[in-house]
């Protein structure tokens, strides 16, 4: 064979192999990071459990008094705030690379307004509570995904389009939202406010295992619809040029992103700008790898993960929600790796 | 290609021109029919209100008020710096969503999502919790103040690096400076109610309460950053092409970035002093606009001046007359009523220029 073909193999075999290591490297750096922090919210606390009790705990022994607090207290939340994160981070990149834009979050296109809207319209109108209220966000966001979807579709929906509709569908919705905010008592709207922050304050197995199950549906669904997602990264013209079904593979996505938001809006409120900042944050850690699903929902599980814990244990006797930390966390990290890029890709 | 070939180009020029004419034409009486929809809005501003005041009692208000007269005083006091706030905070939104659009090349740049009225926000929330102010007029300006800063270092931020402050550089800074200064209001919302009390009134944006001397304060700043903005056309053509293109044309991009992002906080910081964080205007009135006029920002930049004051003062009249004796405050109304028309366009096209 030519020499000069053989060693360009090798040099896209080397390259691939280097890029496939660096992902590894990630995911492996994120993942600790998230079991880091769920085993820092499982040991510190009001009372401190030694990590050799948490694991005697984890494996069914342990003391009562460990037990509970390990258990029914320290666990269920933790493990929350792990699969909202990786819900809320997974969704976001889906949506961004799906739509082409890094600013297309579901925060900004309109479903977590949906989701938002109906849960204050489901508390101050319908007086609803706990899992009640979690229904009526989850609701909403699946409402508003698929008017959204509706209104976009003409003959097939295109991505600005798409993204368009959803600004003017979640304007809509959140001018209700607000106006009832402006209509409230002022406890009532102080306390449809804590919701809107998103917290993990006083979240039990009875959230944990619904949010568990759907996650647990989801993300393989995602990850299976996400195979098209390079091509649609293309341009419709482009992807149906390399026989991917454009519409169909675009309305399995944006489904199985939306369900994901709805779920983990429902279990911890619309927390800020998690979907928002993931993405982007693991692409810039894995330049040139496509949407980074995985990497993202890993991104956004260490983010939530870490900002519960800060959230608890930042300020002495006071537990802030979460939506208030992630994006302190989140936001100067991303801003300090945009700072430091200093080559960038377009588009998004 | 044919034998009549050689005819053709003289003759597609002189089509071309034509073509390029009408368009001028149609385009020039579109501005001057936004032009009167928008004297239409203020008229109906002054005339329509919560309390009836009759016509020539308006009339006499604006130009020579009786004090002693209640209507006549009610419209000067209340409803002539109502309207002139919504015509500056109007204009100021409209040009500056359409150079933050332009600048960023994002169409969902807003003072919104590029960290503006988060901070804003920051600031009034600061000067009503720690400073205790508690009148429109000692805080607004806080809000002017927050604005600056916030675009300042979303700017500083993306003009890091060896290609200095590229659109989604610019776009990704401002969500995550949006991001942050939100969680720092809303840490503070949530250990005051009190000030949250405040606050939500603030944060949905209103044109009523701001006296003239406010309103004046924040004129020179909007006509500066008007002036600025409607300057821009032509270069925002250039960076439409991309960076490399408009370099290649002889345009300083960089230069054309910051003229940009000056205009931009002096027009964002204004409206925010005078009405408060009003979303949707900023981003929506281009879109509307530019399916109209096409992508010449020589067209749109005009265009959006007149069209959002119009938006605005419609929907301020209208709120006044909707919840009888309440009423609803603008940024509320502008966004119900303004998403409905605004999705019926996007659908319109089969294509949205993006």
């Amino acid at each position: 064979m030519n020499p000069a073909v053989t060693d360009a193999a090798a040099r896209v075999g080397r390259l691939q192999r280097a890029r496939r290591a660096r992902f590894a490297a990630v995911s492996a750096a994120l993942g600790l990071v998230a079991l880091g922090a769920l085993l820092l919210s499982l040991t510190v606390g009001d009372i401190d459990v030694p990590l050799a009790d948490v694991w005697a705990v984890l494996t069914g022994g342990g003391d009562p008094a460990s037990r509970f607090v390990v258990h029914e207290l320290r666990l269920p939340r933790a493990l929350l705030a792990l699969v909202v994160g990786a819900c809320f981070g997974m969704s976001g990149a889906v949506f961004q690379s799906l739509l082409r834009n890094p600013l297309a979050s579901p925060d900004v296109i309109g479903v977590s307004a949906g989701a938002s809207a109906a849960a204050v319209l489901s508390s101050m109108a319908f007086g609803l509570s706990g899992l009640a209220l979690s229904g009526g966000a989850l609701a909403g966001a699946l409402l508003a995904g698929t008017l959204i979807y509706l209104l976009a579709w003409r003959g097939g929906v295109s991505g600005g389009r798409f993204v368009l509709i959803g600004i003017g569908v979640g304007t809509g919705l959140i001018s209700l939202r607000s106006y009832l905010m402006t209509r409230a008592e002022v406890t009532e709207a102080h306390n449809a406010f804590l919701w809107l922050t998103g917290s993990l304050n006083g979240r039990s197995w009875s959230q944990l295992w619904p949010l568990l199950g759907c996650a647990v549906l989801l993300v393989p669904l995602t990850l299976a619809a996400s195979r098209g997602l390079a091509a649609l990264q293309l341009g419709d013209e482009a992807a149906g040029g390399l026989g991917v079904r454009v519409e169909r593979g675009r309305l399995a996505l944006l489904a199985c992103a939306t369900g994901l938001v709805g779920v983990a809006t429902a279990a911890a409120g619309p927390v800020g700008f998690v979907a928002l900042v993931s993405a982007p944050i693991a692409r810039r850690l894995l330049p040139g790898q496509g949407a980074a699903l995985l990497p993202s929902a890993l991104t956004g599980a260490a983010l939530v993960g870490a900002a519960d814990f800060a959230a608890q244990h930042a300020l002495p006797a006071t537990q802030l929600p979460v939506g208030v930390v992630t994006s302190v966390v989140g936001a100067p990290y991303l801003l300090w790796l945009l700072a430091r890029a200093n080559r960038v890709g377009r588009g998004g | 290609m044919n034998a009549t070939a050689p005819a053709r180009p003289a003759e597609d020029r002189d089509r071309a021109g034509a073509g390029r004419r009408r368009t001028r034409v149609t385009l020039t009486a579109g501005l001057l029919g936004l032009g009167v929809l928008l004297l239409a809005a203020t008229a109906l501003s002054l005339a329509v209100g919560s309390g009836d005041v009759p016509l020539r009692d308006v009339v006499q208000g604006v130009v020579d008020p009786d004090r002693s007269v209640r209507a006549q005083l009610v419209v000067q006091e209340v409803r002539v710096p109502r309207t002139l706030a919504g015509l500056l905070a109007g204009v100021a939104l409209g040009l500056a969503g359409t150079v933050m659009q332009g600048v960023t090349r994002n169409p969902l740049a807003d003072p919104g999502l590029l960290g503006i009225n988060a901070g804003a926000a920051v600031t009034v929330v600061f000067a009503m919790s720690v400073l205790s102010l508690t009148e429109p007029e000692q805080y607004i300006w806080f809000g002017f103040l927050g604005a600056c800063l916030a675009a300042a270092l979303v700017y500083g931020v993306a003009g890091i690096g060896r290609e200095g402050a590229t659109p989604v550089k610019l776009a990704l800074a401002g969500a995550a400076v949006s991001a942050l200064l939100i969680s720092v209001s809303d840490a503070m919302l949530l250990t005051d109610s009190h000030t949250y009390d405040q606050f939500r009134f603030w944060q949905v944006g209103a044109l009523d309460g701001r006296g003239l001397d406010v309103l004046l304060q924040a004129l020179p700043f909007v006509l500066v950053g008007s002036l600025l903005a409607l300057g821009l056309g032509p270069r925002l053509n250039g960076l439409a092409l991309g960076d490399d293109i408009a370099r290649a044309l002889g345009q300083r991009v960089a230069a054309a970035r910051l003229t940009g992002g000056v205009s931009v906080v002096l027009l964002c910081g204004a409206a925010t002093a005078v009405a408060g964080p009003i979303g949707f205007v900023g981003l929506a009135v281009p879109h509307a606009v530019r399916m109209i006029t096409g992508p010449d920002h020589r067209w749109v930049l005009p265009y959006s001046a007149l069209a959002a004051p119009a938006l605005l003062l419609l929907a301020d009249v209208l709120g006044r007359v909707v919840a009888r004796p309440g009423e609803v405050q603008v940024g509320v109304v502008t966004a119900a009523v303004g998403c409905v028309p605004f999705i019926l366009l996007v659908r319109s096209r089969g294509k949205a220029a993006l």
